[in-house]
């Protein structure tokens, strides 16, 4: 990306939307519900999806614990089998769609137009489109779980001819469901990419931007590049559910790999839309808790766009075992363990930052460090599956639901966790609970290794995945991940106190809420006020 | 070529011990030489990541403990180090390359399926294996064994819970087996970790894979891609014997198909069929429509008390041997034969109250399936 490029915010959009701030600023918002419907607001979208988010993570959340439940010991005793694969499959979408792609673009909508000095997103109204499509779309998915035949049962993955031939009555509604969900996402990734090509303050490049701006612009063109391949999948599984055609059923001369390349294509971009915010993230509050600048600035953002860039050209990782030609596989396994190269630098640019600081220890800190240490044992794992002989062994394994749960767990919700605490203060004016939020901490800690920690050990002993029983030698590893799950979910509920309790009052913050913040959004009051950076800021080159 | 990274691989057997097989926590060594070989990469690449953890991690916890705000450090301000960011780039490279030879040379080895000494045919159906011997007429299918009892807890669990078949794949060891991988309805993956064969089998596809079992023994695995209701009851049992023993076998199941085609012509006694037809409901049928016929609606209709089904033999026949397009129910057209067929159909329409009388004869069946 270029790094000299002058960028010069065009002053004409800058006043533009200085001017529809103010406009809002001189009719009286709606009251009630309206004012949460019509809000063009970005901070009022940004906590609206925030909120959804949440109760979305623990929907989803209530869903694992039913499979965790059935999976406490050997035999069936709660659920039957149709209704685990139910669970499974509701668990990871809602995780996936509902819960931490919605919290990235709640903190976005928050921290992007704060971070730039830019007085909201670039387009407001399309904001709130983008926000309320995601209720009716989830509130659709969900109903599905109440229709005749249930609601979807075939892996978050849905795979064809599962998803199609033989698949419940309810999947035209999840496709539905997830076409509204993946316009929400297109539309919302426009917005960002509009918001911080146009809107950075005067004399903020492109390389001046705090690296959580950066790693969600990478993602924005992620989004829109990998979307409409999901929308396209969707689609073709709904012509061949509805309207007679074979594009995944052999016996009409169709091809079931297809929908697997067509799939693995969006859901490997997937993957890093959901982790390279939570690198900007960290990126931030590590300095900040460091008191010392980001090691490796230029690399970092290279890095990113290495790793955005390698995500199209590994998708067949995920299908080492469905036959491909040796010549495929060989590329596809060298393909994925390059991407060890850039992650590994972030992880040597982290550990870097931390050498030689000065180094203190609050709520958001301790869940970036963990962040750091847990996330780079999921990308460990993520190495070792990338060995396509060894992945015959582990593929479709509880190794593998080990390996993406550390890398979405204590990876990508942690991250969010961590940016929660670190911008609340910004957000309500208060600093959190500290003493809660360090047992939320320690809690979340113990529970999130208890519960995926020994479902390394199932996969390796051959417990493969979404079975709703499994033979005795794995009950050991069952119970434990069982005891962790239910630890780990109860432990939630504390950090919703702590939200609630930072709402409601606390220790009052100043604008510059942590000693080492450096960014802009450490310039406004906090709270930040309803409309901020009506007037551009100046920016100063002193930050990186 | 390969056994030049033998040695590197030995050492990981050697640090990783035999104690990880005993407790059952760690990837099987296996009975083949290509899952010692993966082994062997796993260990490497697990020991690798260690060795840089210890680095990563240990450099991470230093400056967290040496660098505290509390103890007053002062932090520096460098920010940037060309040399150190070009040498952490590089470094990795090289190590990367060196887990992708040993990995190339093994990936390349399993893909080489020629000079097989036998073709195995392994069909996936919703939930069950069907095992074909190519060029041999020897063909079965092989069903969990495990009593759906065990699975609600109303009796004790066995040894090998959800891991036993009724009719195990029986294969010689130090012989070359290829096999022939297909599936008849949606993706099931036919996995025996014990000899590091994990292979889709997809509807209108068919793969390849092999084995060279070098001890015999009873492998037991499942199929690892979810297939619908009866996933997880899915295993896979295989019975490596010695060869001589393996001929045998396959002679006697050859002479039990012969006896079995001749059968076909013969009028069966109903007391035959429908003892028969029960040992074939309850394997192959009674896994969705249940052991009473009572069904699972609305996705499997009940078969007990079902009007059309008594009124209408010939279409309960078309439905057994043809299927439901569009629906759960598959084909047994091949899966099963004619007397099995006219076995079940003779039973189910005499059973649970179904109290038809109709006898259905295999010869009546073989001529439909000719049609």
């Amino acid at each position: 990306m270029a790094p000299n490029m002058p960028p010069q915010p065009p002053l004409q959009h800058s006043t533009t939307a200085v001017a529809d701030g103010q406009s809002h600023g001189h009719t009286a918002p709606p009251k009630g519900i309206l004012r949460w419907l019509l809000t063009t607001n970005h901070k009022e979208i940004g906590s609206l999806y925030l909120i959804f988010s949440l109760t979305m993570f623990f929907i989803g959340g209530i869903f694992a614990l039913v499979v965790r439940a059935e999976l406490f010991q050997p035999g069936l005793q709660l659920v039957e089998p149709e209704f685990f694969n139910q669970m499974t499959t509701m668990h990871g979408l809602i995780m996936v769609f509902a819960a931490v792609m919605p919290a990235f673009t709640g903190l976005a909508n928050w921290m992007i137009p704060l971070q730039i000095g830019a007085p909201d997103m670039a387009l407001p109204r399309l904001n709130n489109f983008s926000f309320w499509l995601l209720p009716v779309a989830f509130t659709l998915l969900l109903s599905t779980l109440f229709m005749p035949g249930g609601g979807p049962n075939f892996g978050w993955t849905f795979y064809a001819p599962l998803s199609t031939t033989y698949a419940p009555p309810s999947t035209t509604f999840f496709i539905l469901a997830l076409h509204i969900a993946g316009i929400s996402s297109i539309l919302g990734a426009i917005n960002i990419i509009a918001t911080i090509l146009n809107m950075r303050a005067p004399g903020m490049r492109l390389m001046d931007m705090p690296l959580f701006v950066w790693t969600w612009l990478i993602t924005a063109f992620l989004l829109i590049a990998v979307m409409p391949v999901l929308a396209g999948v969707i689609t073709m599984m709904l012509m061949d559910i509805n309207f007679g055609t074979s594009f995944f059923d052999a016996a009409g001369g169709g091809d079931p790999v297809l929908f697997q390349h067509l799939f693995w294509f969006f859901g490997h971009p997937e993957v890093y839309i959901m982790i390279l915010p939570a690198f900007g993230i960290v990126s931030a509050i590590i300095p900040t808790f460091a008191r010392k600048p980001l090691f490796g600035y230029a690399s970092m953002v290279y890095a990113t766009a290495a790793i955005a860039l390698l995500s199209f050209l590994v998708w067949a990782h995920h299908m080492f075992v469905v036959g491909l030609p040796l010549v495929a596989e060989l590329f596809f396994m060298y393909s994925t363990m390059l991407i060890a190269v850039p992650t590994g630098v972030k992880v040597f640019n982290w550990v870097t930052t931390l050498f030689r600081g000065s180094i203190s220890f609050e709520s958001p800190m301790l869940f970036a460090l963990a962040f750091v240490v847990l996330f780079t044992i999921g990308g460990f794992s993520g190495l070792m599956l990338a060995i396509a002989p060894a992945d015959f062994q582990y593929h479709d394994t509880y190794f593998v639901v080990a390996h993406f749960h550390y890398v979405l767990v204590p990876g990508a919700i942690f991250a969010i966790m961590a940016g929660v605490y670190y911008w609340l203060p910004k957000w309500t004016g208060h600093y959190p609970n500290e003493r809660l939020a360090q047992w939320h901490f320690w809690f979340s800690i113990i529970g999130v290794n208890l519960t995926f920690f020994p479902m390394h050990f199932a996969g390796l002993a051959g417990m493969p995945r979404r079975i709703p029983d499994y033979a005795l030698q794995f009950a050991d590893f069952n119970l434990l991940s069982s005891i962790g799950a239910f630890f780990f979910g109860a432990s939630q509920l504390l950090f919703v106190l702590v939200v609630i309790l930072c709402v409601r009052g606390g220790k009052k913050a100043p604008a510059k809420a942590w000693e080492g913040a450096v960014d802009l959004e450490w310039t406004v009051p906090s709270p930040a006020p309803l409309h901020t950076f009506e007037t551009p800021p100046v920016f100063h080159r002193t930050s990186h | 070529m390969r056994s030049r990274w033998r040695w590197l691989m030995a050492i990981s057997l050697a640090a990783s011990g035999a104690q990880a097989q005993a407790n059952g926590w760690n990837m099987p060594v296996g009975v083949t030489d290509v899952s010692s070989d993966i082994y062997g990469l796993h260990m490497t690449i697990f020991w690798i990541c260690v060795v840089i953890g210890v680095v990563v991690f240990g450099a991470m916890f230093y400056s967290l403990f040496r660098y505290r705000h509390s103890k007053g450090a002062k932090a520096a301000h460098f920010h940037e180090h060309t040399s150190v960011e070009v040498l952490w780039t590089a470094i990795p490279i090289l190590i990367l390359v060196g887990m992708a030879v040993p990995a190339t040379a093994t990936l390349k080895n399993m893909y080489d399926s020629s000079d097989a000494e036998l073709d195995v045919m392994i069909t996936g159906q919703q939930w069950r294996w069907r095992y074909e011997y190519l060029g041999e007429d020897v063909a079965f299918t092989s069903n969990m064994s495990t009593p759906r009892t065990q699975i609600s807890g109303e009796e004790a669990r066995g040894e090998h819970y959800l891991l036993e078949v009724d009719e195990p794949l029986v294969l010689p060891i130090n012989r070359k087996v290829r096999f022939l991988m297909t599936s008849d309805d949606v993706i099931h993956s036919w996995w025996v970790p014990d000899l590091a064969v994990k292979q889709d089998t997809i509807p209108g596809f068919i793969n390849e894979n092999w084995v060279k079992i070098n001890e015999p023994g009873i492998y037991r695995g499942q199929c690892a891609e979810l297939c619908g209701i009866d996933h997880g009851f899915m295993p896979v049992v295989v019975h490596a014997v010695e060869e001589e023993e393996f001929e045998n076998w396959l002679a006697d199941r050859k002479e039990a198909a012969e006896q079995e085609a001749m059968g076909v012509d013969r009028e069966w006694e109903m007391d035959e069929l429908v003892e028969r037809g029960e040992s074939v409901y309850q394997s192959i049928c009674s896994s969705c429509h249940q052991a009473e016929g009572q069904g699972a609606p609305p996705a499997f209709p009940a078969l007990a008390n079902n009007e059309q089904l008594i009124s209408d033999v010939d279409w309960h026949l078309d439905k057994v041997i043809n299927g439901v397009s569009g629906a759960a129910m598959p084909a047994f057209r091949s899966t099963l034969n004619p007397v099995e067929l006219a076995a079940v159909v003779t039973y189910s329409r005499n059973a649970w109250g179904n109290d038809t009388g109709d006898v259905v004869q295999p010869s009546e069946v073989a001529e439909l399936i000719a049609q």
